[in-house]
């Protein structure tokens, strides 16, 4: 790949990097690049259609022929399942919730990007790419990105035929927003409940087919275990977390949508059960875990209020478009009411910094530069340990321009959620917000057809890695979710399945028994230690390790530390874990400890991969790497690579490997929104 | 605050249940109901006593999944969801009564979680619009009148955690049905099956084994997301529009 000269003849952008640090040194081992993506060439506008023609196709026959399995019930696992369905495929679907229709993604607020330019405002299919591409610090893959750009408008079309309740203006039109980072207005929206309508259209879709007799639901399903048999994923291992009984689920493709694994830091916007365990056993299946360390810090979220508190809750960054983000410029105005501090006592510190984006610049610099006002002892609200956690996000000029009726209809259940939460009424007081763990970014590599390294494992959505680079825009993860179910997927995986049916594999075989016996003994390890602690008092200390020092600012010594203080933490678990009752049974503290186990090894490999990335990008940010105005500074010469690991067993050490980041379409620039 | 708990504990769906009373110190007004729960229930496991069981997830209100029963009340004494409900609604010395939703078509599970699996059977049996992915013409070809499409999007924020039938005397889901038939029904798209799709609902609903509507009203105080009372009559509407073109 390092040539001057692409195998079709187009010109690189960029040349591969060539690392010359090595602060992970000791941590990991290097392994082989990765040279095959599957990517195609050729001009990129062309790419997706090129290969959609030269994907094979499945006879109608023979799909009923074929078994999917898909693991969660969000955008993508959904869209996926009624897409799949309605080819005529058996699908087996499962999710841990008591319905499909519970699934994280129903919690996303703001919008859903597509290049309709319906505003006639400069958009196209280019600039979502450029602005997704270039919201990603330079990290994601070109013709993923494009790829996602173009099915775009596929999306809200399908959505509107659905029956999802966009909002519309006055001509029955649909209408748009506009969201951070970007200077258009391309965001379809349902009041602050976008994703709850989305998820809802692809769950009642996904019913139409149970009803059809194409797709088999299985709630309260938690995989456990991925089978693999002579190097092709062919079913998974779950557990019925009603009655425990494990069952063994064998298919001829598998399909990860199970969704990111922010709750590693304890405290996030996921849900109570979001968890990488799904991924994670396939990883230490021998998927590589691409990008472990790029995490999204959401700026809008609700500041923590004690130490009980269970999860953060988001506010939509569409607030940033209207509300105006500031702090005392003196730290001894910070104890005063806010609506006492006049104008020039205030400082704008978004739009001071930040001119031209203002309010709306990217989410990693909104949260930083929020921690970083905090630091400098200039934040607002309660005090949580040294510092106030917060700043204000005040709507005072917002409703005098649009009257607090204008403000009611496009933030009503935003300002009502904050107001039940905190007990204070934001038409009268500025909001009080920090940034909170909201998104991650990595998650299972996977090549242009969303095929992991292991054949016949596809990973869609949040978990897979592919499509947000560094840092994800506003309004993109709704966007790649349905992308990857509706119009990716199914017409990447036809390509594998056209081989298919592969032969039948029996539940005597050695590597399903092996995997159910991994299981087995796993539950009843977890069962039979009988220490002290519960499962949640490790999690809640990963998370605190999480947050200090793989959060939004990294440091070497700070992740080593960290990294020394996962390990003793995992002694620790295996030790003196307290887990009450029985596998039989519904045990939410049995679940639970299964998912600390995970989050535990993941936090570890979330660590390496932060201290081999010396550089600040997107959502990462290392100290060691910054301009002379504390502004993230890239390295691409050294780091333009995807960071892809392997699973080095328990007493080993992960293995890396590299993908090296092209662009021909576009020039690799350092950000600016000044 | 200092509280006293009065909770359902059921091992399993045959077993038979009883209420336990337990004790919960030095709560803050800050925490959710729920933060309150896990609290109790980090008591229980250090004590050796099996922790309370309980449906939950997003803690924002949105996914649905938490249902209690909170003195009487479905999700509690305000109009929000469990996971929303915060302590500084309670008084300290208070005896709160916590029991899992109380519907035929709700079996119990296990202590207060509940199997609605019942809602999703109504969904299959006509609670969407037919679209095949692909299919779909360009969005904006069929505009749809903002007061309409308004009314849709307000119904369809039902989240079908179910405290219409816990709170309905006749453990009717009717408030579930209307929400869905009106969301569907208000927006062109939703015209092609609107009548097949009112009377398979409502036999799906029927045969779950939930009750009849008797206009009691208390499913609409009860929603946490405030879906009013005139969903229902807009079923009764397509009902009798659908059995009067013979559906």
């Amino acid at each position: 790949m390092a040539g001057s000269t692409l195998h079709d003849g187009t010109t690189p952008l960029n040349s591969a990097p060539v690392q010359t640090s090595d602060d992970a040194h000791g941590y990991y081992t290097l392994g082989d690049n990765i040279v095959d993506t599957a990517a195609p060439t050729g001009p990129i506008a062309d790419r997706w259609t090129t290969r959609k023609f030269e994907n094979r196709l499945v006879n109608p026959a023979n799909r009923r022929k074929l078994d999917v399995i898909i693991v969660g019930t969000g955008l993508a696992g959904g869209a996926a399942a009624a897409t799949m369905g309605e080819a005529g495929y058996n699908v087996k679907s499962f999710c841990y919730q008591d319905s499909p229709r519970r699934a994280h993604s129903i919690a996303a607020q703001g919008g859903i990007n597509a290049a309709k330019n319906y505003k006639e405002d400069g958009d196209s299919t280019f600039r979502l790419f450029y602005d997704t591409v270039k919201g990603g610090d330079y990290r994601s893959r070109e013709s993923n990105v494009y790829r996602l750009a173009e099915v775009s408008v596929n999306i809200i079309d399908q959505c509107v035929a659905q029956g999802v309740p966009f909002a519309r203006d006055y001509g029955g039109l649909l209408d748009n927003r506009s969201f951070g980072g970007v200077q258009v207005s391309r965001t379809f929206y349902a009041r602050g409940q976008t994703g709850q309508q989305l998820l809802i259209g692809a769950y009642q879709a996904m019913e139409r087919q149970v009803a059809a007799g194409t797709v088999q639901q299985f709630t309260r399903h938690e995989m456990l275990e991925l089978i693999v048999v002579d190097g092709k994923a062919r079913g998974i291992i779950a557990r019925d977390l009603v009655t425990g009984e494990i069952e063994t689920h064998l298919a001829d493709a598998v399909v990860l949508a199970s969704g990111g694994y922010g709750n590693v830091f304890f405290l996030s916007t996921n849900a109570m059960g979001s968890n990488v365990t799904a991924t994670w056993r396939a990883h230490r299946k021998g998927a590589y875990m691409a990008n472990p360390c790029y995490t999204q810090i959401h700026p809008t979220c609700i500041p923590v209020s004690g130490e009980h508190q269970s999860k953060l809750t988001l506010m939509s960054e569409s607030l940033r478009n209207d509300g105006r983000i500031w702090v005392p410029k003196k730290a001894e105005d910070c104890e005063k009411d806010p609506r006492d501090i006049p104008e020039e006592d205030r400082d704008y510190y978004l739009e001071r910094i930040y001119p031209s984006f203002g309010n709306l610049v990217p989410r990693d610099i909104a949260s930083r530069q929020a921690k970083n006002v905090c630091d400098e002892g200039r934040g607002v609200g309660p005090m949580v340990g040294d510092f106030r956690r917060g700043v204000y996000l005040d709507f005072a000029d917002a409703i005098a321009r649009l009257g607090e009726d204008g403000i009611r209809e496009k933030y009503d259940n935003l300002f009502d959620m904050y107001a039940r939460i905190t007990g204070e009424n934001p038409y009268e007081v500025p909001m009080r917000i920090y940034p909170a763990v909201h998104y991650v970014m990595g998650g299972l590599w996977v090549d242009y057809h969303l095929q992991s390294n292991i054949t016949g494992l596809f990973v869609t959505g949040e978990a897979n890695f592919s499509d947000h680079g560094a840092n994800r825009l506003g309004a993109s993860a709704l966007m790649q979710g349905l992308a990857d179910g509706y119009f990716v997927l199914p017409n990447t995986i036809r390509d594998y399945l056209a081989d298919g049916p592969f032969p039948a594999v029996d539940e005597t075989h050695e590597a399903v028994v092996e995997a159910r016996q991994q299981v087995e003994s796993r539950i009843a390890k977890l069962l039979s230690i009988n220490g002290t602690r519960s499962a949640d008092s490790y999690h809640k200390e990963l998370g605190h390790i999480m947050w200090e020092y793989c959060g939004m600012e990294r440091s070497e010594p700070g992740l080593r530390k960290a990294i020394d203080m996962i390990k003793q933490l995992k002694a620790d678990f295996w030790t003196n874990l307290k887990v009450l009752g029985t596998n039989e049974s519904l045990n939410q503290s049995l679940e639970k400890a299964g998912r600390v186990a995970d989050f535990i090894e993941l936090g570890e490999l979330m660590c390496v991969d932060a201290l081999n990335r010396r550089e600040s990008c997107g959502g990462h940010f290392r100290a060691e790497s910054q301009t002379d105005e504390g502004e993230a500074l890239r390295h691409d010469e050294e780091f333009a690579y995807v960071a892809a690991w392997e699973f080095g067993g328990d007493d080993g050490q992960p293995v890396l490997h590299k993908e090296d980041l092209i662009y021909t379409a576009i020039e690799m620039k350092q950000r600016s929104y000044k | 605050m200092n509280l006293t708990l009065n909770i359902w504990r059921q091992a399993h769906k045959d077993a038979a249940g009883a209420m336990h009373q337990y004790h919960v110190q030095d709560i803050s007004e800050d925490m959710s109901f729920l933060e309150m729960l896990d609290l109790l229930n980090e008591d229980l496991n250090e004590k050796g006593e099996d922790p309370v069981a309980f449906d939950h997830d997003c803690r924002e209100g949105i996914c649905g999944s938490c249902d209690l029963m909170i003195d009487g009340q479905a999700h509690g004494p305000e109009v929000t969801t469990t996971c929303q409900l915060h302590m500084r609604s309670f008084k300290d010395g208070q005896e709160i009564t916590i029991e899992p939703w109380r519907a035929n078509a709700f079996p119990v599970v296990k202590d207060l979680v509940v199997d609605r699996s019942a809602f999703d059977r109504i969904i299959q049996a006509g609670g969407y619009i037919s679209a095949n992915t692909g299919s779909a013409p360009e969005a904006n070809s069929v505009p749809a009148p903002r007061d309409k499409a308004m009314r849709a999007f307000n119904v369809a924020t039902c989240i079908g955690c179910g405290a219409c039938v816990a709170a309905c005397p006749n453990g009717s889901a009717s408030l579930f049905l209307g929400a869905k038939i009106t969301h569907l029904g208000e927006l062109p798209q939703g015209q092609p099956e609107r009548y097949t799709r009112v009377v398979d609902m409502v036999a799906q609903h029927d045969h779950e084994g939930f009750g009849g509507c008797t206009n009691i009203g208390e499913c609409t105080s009860a929603c946490p997301k405030e879906i009013p009372l005139d969903v229902i009559s807009q079923l009764n509407a397509d009902l009798r529009t659908a059995l009067r073109q013979g559906k």
